[in-house]
C-alpha cells in the first residue's frame, strides 16, 4: 500500500508539472515591433479563458460519469462496508436505536440517491449548447410549496420517532430493581465500582482519594461500606444497569459501542445512563455478523503473523483526554445472573480492602 | 467622493489600505496561506492514521522534537488536529471565506465606494492578521500548541498537567482567538452597516444579489455569537490564570487535589456551542450565497425561488442560534434539552432541502456554462446533500448517542461545511479573480483542480462515515490499541491516498492563482456575461469603484435568458423596457 502512495503522488506532481508546462507555453512568432521591423518573439499560447461549447460538453458528460462513479462508490461501501459495521445492539434499549437508525438512513439513502442523480444528470443534459437560450423559469408557488411540505411531513415522523426513542432510553426512573454500577474515569484508566448489598452508592469525592481508595470513596457514608471497586466490569444478561459515572481530572466520555451507549464522565458532577444487556459475552461471539467481523479481522492479523482476537464487549473513551486517550479501555463481560452473582461475591468490598 | 485624488504611497495603498478591494484581496492571500498550514497538517496526521509505525522523513522534518525518529508524538497528533481544526474553521473559511467575499463584493454589488467605514475595515483586517501570526507562533513554543480538540474543552485546555500543550500553546490560542473575534465583529458591523445605508438608488433589499443577503445575514449572525465565544475564552482565561472556578471543579491530577470548587465543564459546552454551531452557518451562508451566484449566471437562468432563498436563508440563520445542544447531547445536560434542540435542530432540514431543490430546478433547462466556479458550484451542491443528510442521524438524540464523536461525525461536518464551504471559496476566486486582479485565471488548470479535488473529497469522507458507523472514536492518535478495529486498517490507508491526492490537486490552484496574477490573461469587463453590478465598473480597478456617478439600480439581479431581451442576460443598471415587468 506504501507503494502506491509514492506512485499517487508521483502522478499528481506529472500530472501538475505537465499541465503548468501547457500554461506556460510560449510559441515563436514573428511580430512587428513599434518600428516597424520584423522580430522573432515568443508569445504565450492563446486560450480562452471562458468555457467553450467543446468544455461544456466534455464537462457535462463529466458529471454525468462522476454521477455513476459516485453510486458506485455509494454500493460499494453499502455492500462490502457491511461487515466492518457494528453487530445488532447488545442491548435492549439499543433495539429503539437500531430501528430509528435503519429507518432514518433509508430515508436519506432514497433523497442521496434521487437528489444527486437529478443534479449531476442536469448538470449533464442541460450542458451548454451555442444557440439555445435557457428557459426563465423565475418562481412556482406549487413547487416551492410540494418541497417544503413533504421535507416537513417527513421530518415530523422522524422527530416524534426519535424523541419517544430518546426518551424510552434516557429515562431511568421506572427501572425495576436496577443494579447500579459507578464507572470512574481518569487519565487513561477506567475503573468501576458496585453498590453493594444495598444497591446505594456511597458517596464520591476526588477529596478522598488516598492510598488504595483510588476512586475518593467518602468512608464516613454508611452506604459505602459494601460498595465493591473492580478493575474489569461484569454485567448480567436480562438486568437493568443504571451506570452513574464520575471523572476526576478532565472529560471522558465512556462509549459502550455494542450496547448503542455512551455518556460524558464530568468532573464535579455524576452522569446517568441505563440499559439491560441482551446477549452475554459468548452468545455474541456465536452471533452471525460478530463472526463474519471477527473471522475478517482475524485474516488480517493472521497475515501479519499476530494472535487470533477473540470478541469482547468494550468500554472506550470516547473525549478527547490526553496524550493516550487512544487506549484508554476497558473489558466488558456480560454472562447469566447466576454466573455474575458468583463473580461480584468474590471481589472484595471497600472495607474489605482498606482493611 | 470623487476628490479622491490625495497620492497613495506603497505603505497605503498595499499594506495598511483602506480600499475594500485590496483589503479583500488582504484577507484571501492570508487565508491561503493558512490554509496550506492547515491542510499541511492534515496530511501529516493522515499519514499516521495510514502508517501508524511507520517512519517518514517528512514527519521527522516538520515536527522536530514532537516526533522519534519520524513517527510524531501522541501529544502532537492531537495538537496538529486541534490546530488543522481551527485554523480551517476560523482562519480559513470563516476570514478567509467571509472577509474575502465580503469586503470584495458589498461595495461593488450593492453600489458602494467603499465600506461605511474604511478605517474600520484596515483594521479588521490587521487584527485578523496579527490573530493569525500569534496563532502561528504558538505552533513553535516549546511544550506544543493547544492540544485540547478544536472546541478547547476544559479541564483538558485548562490543565497543562493534563496535555502539555496547555500551558503556553493554549494561553496564545486563546489570545489568538480573543483577536480573531475582535476582527471579526469590527468587520461584521461594517457589512452589516454598509449593506443598510450605503446601497445604490434603486437597490432596494429585495433586488439584493443573493450574495448580499448571505454576507449580511452572516454578518448578523456572527455579531449574535462571537462574543459569547469571546466570553468563554475570557472566563477560561481566569480560570487558567487567576485561579477561578467557572469551569472546573474537584480536579484530582498528578497526585493532588486542585483547588478549583463548583464550575462546571458543561457550561463551557454551551458557551463554546452558542458561537460554534452558528459558525457552521458563518462559514456556510457565504459558500452558499457565492454559489447561488455561479449557478445562475453559468446556467443562463434566474436562481429559482429568489424569494424562497431569502426566507430560508433567515430560516437557517435563526434556526442556528437554537440548536447549539446538538453537540452536547450526552454531556450530560438534562435529556428534556436534548429533546428540544432535537426538534429545533431537524427543523434546518426543511429550509436546507429548499435551497437544494431550488439550486437544482435552477440547473433544470439551463444552458450550463462549464467555468471552472460552475464545476466548485455544483460540486458543493453535491457534497451539501451528501453532507447535511447525514446531519439527519447526528441532530436526533436518541442516534447521535451511539455516533457521537465517531468518525461518523468527522464525515458529516467536513462533507457539509469543510468541504462546501471550500468548494463555494473556490468557486468565488474562480469567478471573481477578473475583478480582483483583472486577469482571468487558467481554466484548463481550473478543470485539473476541480476533478481532482472532486474525486479526492469524496475518497476521503465517503468511505470516512463507515468506519464511523463501526465504532471508531475520532482523535485517536492510532486504531492500532483495539483489535476490534483491524479490519478498519485498510480504509484508513484508502482515505490517506485520497487526502494526498487532494492535498496535491490543492498545488494546481495555488500555481494558477499566483501565476495569473501576473500573467493571466487581460480580464474583459463582464466576462462570465452577468448582470450584477461590480461588473460595470472598470478592469482597472479604482479607488472609489466608479469614475463616474454610481449606476442606478432599476431591476432584479438575475434577469439571465429573459424574454423579449436579444441578450441572454440584462444588467441590473438597464432601465425596464416599455412594458416590461419586474420579475
Amino acid at each position: 500500500m506504501l507503494a502506491l502512495f509514492y506512485i499517487f503522488i508521483a502522478v499528481a506532481f506529472s500530472i501538475g508539472i505537465w499541465q503548468v508546462n501547457k500554461l506556460l507555453r510560449f510559441t515563436k512568432k514573428t511580430i512587428t515591433d513599434e518600428n516597424n521591423q520584423e522580430v522573432l518573439a515568443f508569445v504565450q499560447s492563446e486560450e480562452n479563458p471562458l468555457a467553450t461549447e467543446k468544455n461544456n460538453d466534455l464537462h457535462g458528460k463529466f458529471f454525468l460519469a462522476f454521477l455513476i462513479a459516485f453510486y458506485a462508490l455509494m454500493a460499494y461501501c453499502l455492500i462490502f462496508l457491511n461487515d466492518i459495521m457494528l453487530p445488532e445492539s447488545a442491548s435492549v434499549e439499543g433495539e429503539n436505536d437500531d430501528n430509528l437508525f435503519l429507518i432514518s438512513f433509508v430515508l436519506i439513502g432514497i433523497v442521496q440517491f434521487a437528489t444527486q442523480a437529478m443534479l449531476f444528470f442536469f448538470s449533464y443534459k442541460y450542458r451548454g449548447v451555442g444557440n439555445r437560450k435557457a428557459l426563465f423559469y423565475a418562481d412556482s408557488h406549487k413547487l416551492e410549496l410540494i418541497w417544503t411540505t413533504i421535507p416537513t411531513i417527513v421530518l415530523t415522523g422522524l422527530i416524534g420517532y426519535g424523541l419517544y426513542t430518546w426518551n424510552t432510553v434516557m429515562d431511568l426512573s421506572d427501572a425495576d430493581n436496577p443494579i447500579v454500577v459507578e464507572l470512574y474515569a481518569k487519565q487513561f484508566i477506567w475503573e468501576a465500582r458496585y453498590a453493594g448489598a444495598d444497591n446505594t452508592l456511597g458517596r464520591g469525592n476526588v477529596r478522598n482519594i488516598e492510598g488504595i481508595n483510588t476512586i475518593g470513596i467518602d468512608m464516613t457514608d454508611e452506604n459505602s461500606a459494601d460498595d465493591i471497586p473492580v478493575r474489569e466490569l461484569h454485567l448480567p444478561k436480562g438486568r437493568k444497569v443504571v451506570f452513574k459515572f464520575r471523572s476526576q481530572d478532565v472529560l471522558h466520555s465512556a462509549y459502550m459501542p455494542h450496547f448503542r451507549a455512551q455518556m460524558n464522565c464530568v468532573p464535579g458532577m455524576v452522569t446517568e445512563f441505563g440499559f439491560t444487556p441482551k446477549f452475554t459475552t459468548e452468545e455474541m461471539r456465536r452471533q452471525d455478523e460478530t463472526v463474519r467481523k471477527v473471522d475478517g479481522i482475524n485474516k488480517i492479523r493472521k497475515a501479519k503473523g499476530e494472535d487470533p482476537y477473540i470478541f469482547d464487549y468494550l468500554l472506550l473513551c470516547n473525549k478527547i483526554c490526553g496524550a493516550s486517550h487512544y487506549n484508554m479501555q476497558m473489558k466488558i463481560v456480560v454472562e447469566e445472573e447466576a454466573a455474575f452473582y458468583s463473580w461480584l461475591k468474590k471481589q472484595p468490598t471497600i472495607t474489605e480492602i482498606v482493611q | 467622493m470623487s476628490e479622491h485624488h490625495h497620492k497613495e504611497t506603497f505603505v497605503t495603498k498595499y499594506i495598511f489600505s483602506q480600499d475594500h478591494k485590496m483589503i479583500s484581496k488582504q484577507f484571501l492571500i492570508t487565508g491561503i496561506i493558512m490554509g496550506v498550514i492547515g491542510v499541511l497538517m492534515s496530511l501529516l496526521f493522515r499519514l499516521q492514521l495510514a502508517w501508524p509505525d511507520h517512519s517518514f522523513t517528512l514527519v521527522e522534518a516538520f515536527l522536530g522534537s514532537h516526533q522519534t525518529d519520524g513517527v510524531m508524538d501522541p501529544d502532537m497528533y492531537l495538537a496538529l488536529v486541534t490546530i488543522h481544526g481551527t485554523i480551517m474553521v476560523f482562519f480559513v473559511l470563516t476570514a478567509g471565506l467571509s472577509g474575502t467575499f465580503s469586503n470584495l463584493l458589498i461595495p461593488l454589488q450593492i453600489g458602494a465606494r467603499d465600506m461605511a467605514s474604511g478605517f474600520m475595515n484596515m483594521i479588521s483586517y490587521w487584527l485578523f492578521f496579527i490573530s493569525s501570526v500569534i496563532m502561528i507562533v504558538s505552533l513553535f513554543v516549546e511544550a506544543g500548541p493547544a492540544s485540547a480538540g478544536w472546541t478547547i474543552y476544559p479541564p483538558l485546555s485548562a490543565l497543562p498537567q493534563a496535555i502539555p500543550g496547555s500551558g503556553m500553546g493554549m494561553t496564545l490560542w486563546l489570545v489568538s482567538m480573543a483577536i480573531f473575534v475582535a476582527s471579526s465583529l469590527i468587520g461584521s458591523l461594517n457589512y452589516i452597516v454598509t449593506v443598510l445605508n450605503l446601497r445604490t438608488k434603486g437597490m432596494k433589499m429585495t433586488r439584493l444579489p443573493l450574495t448580499m443577503w448571505t454576507f449580511f445575514i452572516t454578518a448578523i449572525i456572527g455579531v449574535v455569537s462571537f462574543p459569547v465565544l469571546l466570553s468563554a475564552a475570557l472566563l477560561l482565561i481566569f480560570d487558567r490564570s487567576f485561579g477561578t472556578s467557572f469551569f472546573l471543579s474537584d480536579i484530582f491530577i498528578s497526585g493532588e487535589v486542585l483547588h478549583y470548587q463548583g464550575g462546571s465543564p458543561v457550561l463551557f459546552e454551551h458557551l463554546f456551542w452558542f458561537l460554534g454551531h452558528p459558525e457552521v452557518y458563518i462559514v456556510l451562508l457565504p459558500a452558499l450565497g457565492i454559489t447561488s451566484e455561479v449557478i445562475a449566471t453559468n446556467s443562463r437562468k434566474p436562481i429559482f425561488g429568489y424569494r424562497a432563498m431569502i426566507g430560508s436563508i433567515m430560516a437557517i440563520a435563526f434556526l442556528s442560534t437554537i440548536v447549539w445542544g446538538h453537540h452536547m447531547f450526552i454531556s450530560g445536560m438534562n435529556p428534556f434539552l436534548g429533546s428540544v434542540f432535537t426538534f429545533t435542530t431537524l427543523l434546518i432540514a426543511i429550509p436546507s432541502a429548499v435551497k437544494v431543490f431550488n439550486y437544482i430546478t435552477t440547473l433544470w433547462k439551463g444552458n450550463l456554462q462549464m467555468n471552472p466556479a460552475m464545476l466548485f458550484s455544483i460540486g458543493l451542491v453535491s457534497t451539501f446533500i451528501s453532507g447535511g443528510l447525514t446531519g439527519i442521524v447526528l441532530g436526533d438524540s436518541a442516534l447521535d448517542i451511539n455516533v457521537h464523536d465517531t468518525y461518523f461525525v468527522v464525515a458529516h461536518f467536513h462533507l457539509v461545511m469543510g468541504i462546501s464551504a471550500i468548494y463555494g471559496l473556490f468557486a468565488g476566486v474562480y469567478h471573481w479573480f477578473p475583478k480582483m486582479y483583472g486577469r482571468m485565471m487558467n481554466k484548463t488548470l481550473g478543470y485539473w483542480h476541480f476533478w481532482i479535488t472532486a474525486i479526492a473529497a469524496y475518497g476521503v469522507f465517503f468511505p470516512m462515515h463507515f468506519i464511523g458507523l463501526a465504532g471508531l472514536p475520532r482523535r485517536y492518535y492510532t486504531n492500532t490499541a483495539f483489535p476490534l478495529f483491524n479490519d478498519l486498517a485498510d480504509v484508513n490507508v484508502v482515505m490517506t491516498l485520497f487526502a494526498l491526492l487532494g492535498g496535491v490537486a490543492q498545488l494546481i490552484f495555488l500555481v494558477n492563482f499566483f501565476m495569473s496574477i501576473t500573467r493571466g490573461k487581460k480580464a474583459t469587463q463582464n466576462p462570465w456575461r452577468s448582470t450584477t453590478l461590480e461588473w460595470t465598473t472598470p478592469v482597472e480597478a479604482i479607488h472609489g469603484n466608479w469614475p463616474g456617478k454610481i449606476p442606478t439600480v432599476e431591476r432584479w439581479p438575475y434577469d439571465y435568458s429573459k424574454p423579449g431581451h436579444d441578450e441572454d442576460f440584462v444588467m441590473q443598471n438597464v432601465p425596464l423596457k416599455e412594458g416590461e415587468e419586474e420579475s
